[in-house]
């Protein structure tokens, strides 16, 4: 009994930290833009994508791989920014959202033409056995996403409290005519919002390949339970986008366990549900959806 | 000049999108195909338009059935059931296609009966599932397997062996579903206990939370009844929870994509399949051999690819529609007709006895048992 407990508990972290490491993206590009990137799920897919190509066909070291998966997704995004975003003329927040709808589904096929329909398997980072507590097991995969997930959300903390860029940008999302009349570059902070996001993004599709397999359309339903992380912890807090995944998980991880498996995403976005309809802003997010 | 040049693009690409009616006249004989080219069930479909445009061509090169002329008009339906019925609209209305072979899966096949019925056109599918011919409709045939045949192949296997009860962790899709149904109904024929039934979602990353359950129930096996990639999500779940029953998988993996997704994680798993997976083991007293060999000799040799048991469904509906041709003046009546009476046809699946009483007509020579060792497919005795 104890034992499938933990199981169950060890199962959702694992899917719990996948999402978790989805949200932050999320969150991220919300705290400084206002905006919703729907396309956020793709840049997860090219991340994985990258990384199997690099480092299953290509066999370039593991570091590097991730530093180019990264790098590409990066590209992605800054040219998702450049020709979708800055063009829109309209500072229209629906209509902007519209276009990381309208985005998602190009790099979605984009993406099945480049790699191909099938789904592809990416091997383990390393090969330890998975670990066993008390007759339950995770597997070390997960635990390396749980340290990219600290990482990025620690790095980023950092970024946004400490350094002068950071503040810059938090400052453009309040109020962007105002950044601008004290000399920020706004322009430029929004890019370089939309280059950390999908960056983020590709670190989470780097890690979480070994566990999910690749294929070109992983990130629709990864972007969704992203999405729903991030709003059942707090849209726009870190700390709560990655706590927001791990409830999410477990709470899946149990109702599949307790329940029974058809209910397994019903639970989730019942639990979503209702802390909406609770709590606007998220557990740990403001009270209200406002946040100055 | 831009002008010609952009002209000849769009001929190009009419062409190449399956326009009929373009680059060739009036004497031939269509036969008409859906098949999921594209989509997540991509790699039933893709072997499966190979294969067709393959044998129109060796046929016409012999020229044609009754000196005519085969042309294929091939659709995809991505495994969408609404475009699987726009095709068939289109196969009926504008291509006047006399038989058609396909859909890939099970629910493009479902959802397309109908108008076959109502137009009076042979449809000959490729996919897998029971419900295609059991109740039997009047133009419906099937090439595949059932699950039905899938199932009691694996429970008369468990029972060679002494596994009395199984745990089933099934896909939530209408391939999954039927499967389930079928073992529900048939394992207790067997006199095998179902003491576990879970099921997962196509897109689901991760089982461990089915697999603790059904393990807590204590089956002497697991079945897995599912097509790529959960199977294989499924096959790393069972050895990262140090699962050591025996792991059976429906005949839906079995296909070199399998192993390549599992890898080492699939060794040990038990499965049916076809022949075509095992074709150099077979002994040569196997009628199916040779048959098998040549279909995958041809295939090798114009595609450089392999294929799977899935081109073979594609395979003998050709074949067996060309078979009903023969004498017929391409009239649907009597193809359909002389599809009902074909017996003892060889085909890549197995050997085919058709009757008004049984549209599939394969029997229990079309699936054999396979165990993956060290990736490679391994013919174990039944």
């Amino acid at each position: 009994m104890m034992q499938e407990l933990l199981q169950y508990l060890f199962t959702g972290i694992t899917s719990g930290a996948i999402y978790a490491i989805i949200a932050v993206g999320y969150s991220m590009l919300y705290n400084s833009t206002e905006l919703i990137n729907f396309a956020q799920g793709e840049f997860v897919m090219i991340g994985g994508m990258s990384l199997m190509t690099f480092w299953g066909v290509l066999k370039i070291p593991l570091p590097f791989s991730i530093l180019l998966a990264v790098a590409v997704t990066a590209l992605c995004g800054l040219i998702f920014e450049r020709l979708a975003i800055r063009t829109a003329k309209k500072d229209n927040h629906v209509v902007l959202i519209i276009i990381t709808v309208g985005a998602s589904i190009f790099l979605r096929g984009a993406a099945m033409i480049l790699w191909g329909k099938e789904p592809h398997s990416v091997a383990q980072f390393t090969s330890f056995p998975p670990i066993n507590i008390g007759g339950a097991v995770i597997v070390f995969q997960s635990l390396w996403i749980i340290i990219g997930a600290l990482i990025i959300a620690v790095a980023l903390d950092f970024f946004y409290r400490r350094s002068l860029t950071g503040k810059a940008m938090t400052a453009c999302a309040i109020n962007m005519r105002a950044a601008r009349l004290t000399g920020i570059p706004a322009g430029f902070m929004v890019l370089l919002a939309f280059v950390i996001s999908s960056s983020t993004g590709a670190v989470a599709g780097s890690m979480i390949g070994p566990i999910t397999m690749c294929s070109y359309d992983m990130g629709t339903v990864l972007g969704l339970k992203g999405f729903c992380a991030a709003m059942l912890g707090g849209l726009g807090s870190l700390w709560g986008s990655l706590a927001g995944g791990i409830i999410l998980g477990i709470l899946e991880s149990l109702g599949a366990g307790y329940i029974s498996s058809g209910v397994k995403d019903a639970t989730a976005f019942l639990a979503l549900l209702m802390i909406l309809y609770f709590r606007p802003g998220g557990l740990f997010g403001k009270k209200d959806i406002k946040r100055f | 000049m831009k002008k010609s040049g952009l002209l000849k693009f769009i001929l190009a690409v009419a062409m190449l999108s399956g326009i009929p009616g373009i680059a060739f006249s009036e004497e031939t004989v269509k036969i008409g195909a859906i098949f999921a080219v594209t989509g997540p069930a991509s790699f039933l479909g893709d072997p499966q338009k190979k294969t067709i445009e393959m044998l129109v061509e060796e046929v016409n090169a012999a020229g044609g059935i009754d000196g005519k002329k085969l042309e294929a008009v091939i659709y995809d339906s991505e495994g969408d059931p609404t475009k699987a019925v726009q095709a068939m609209g289109k196969l009926v209305s504008k291509d006047k296609a006399v038989a058609v072979i396909g859909p890939s899966i099970t629910q493009d096949t479902l959802a397309i009966v109908p108008a076959a019925e109502k137009a009076g056109i042979p449809l000959v599918s490729c996919a897998a599932g029971v419900a295609i011919t059991d109740p039997i409709k009047k133009w419906v045939f099937k090439t595949a397997q059932t699950d039905a045949l899938a199932a009691t192949t694996i429970f008369d296997y468990m029972k060679k062996n002494g596994i009395n009860s199984i745990g089933v962790l099934s896909v939530a899709d209408a391939f999954g579903e039927s499967g389930k149904k079928q073992i529900e109904v048939l394992a207790p024929k067997a006199g095998i206990k179902i003491v576990a039934a879970e099921s997962f979602g196509a897109k689901d990353t991760d089982m461990t939370a089915q697999l603790t359950r059904i393990k807590s129930a204590n089956p002497q096996a697991i079945v897995c009844w599912g097509t790529n990639p959960g199977p294989a999500i499924v096959a790393k779940n069972v050895k990262d929870l140090g699962i050591t029953i025996p792991l059976f998988q429906s005949h839906g993996v079995a296909s070199p994509k399998f192993l390549e997704l599992a890898g080492a994680n699939a060794d040990g798993i038990i499965l049916p399949a076809g022949k075509i997976l095992v074709a150099d083991s077979l002994a040569d007293s196997d009628a199916h051999k040779k048959v098998v060999q040549s279909y995958l000799k041809a295939f090798a040799a114009k595609y450089q690819s392999p294929t799977s048991s899935f081109g073979g469904y594609a395979y003998d509906a050709f074949k067996m529609i060309t078979l009903a041709m023969k004498g017929t003046g391409f009239d649907q009546a009597k193809i359909r007709d002389n599809l009902e009476k074909i017996q003892g046809y060889t085909g890549v699946s197995g050997t085919f006895n058709l009757s008004p009483a049984d549209h599939n007509g394969l029997g229990s020579d079309a699936f054999v048992m396979v165990k993956i060792v060290n990736g490679k497919w391994e013919l174990i005795s039944k």
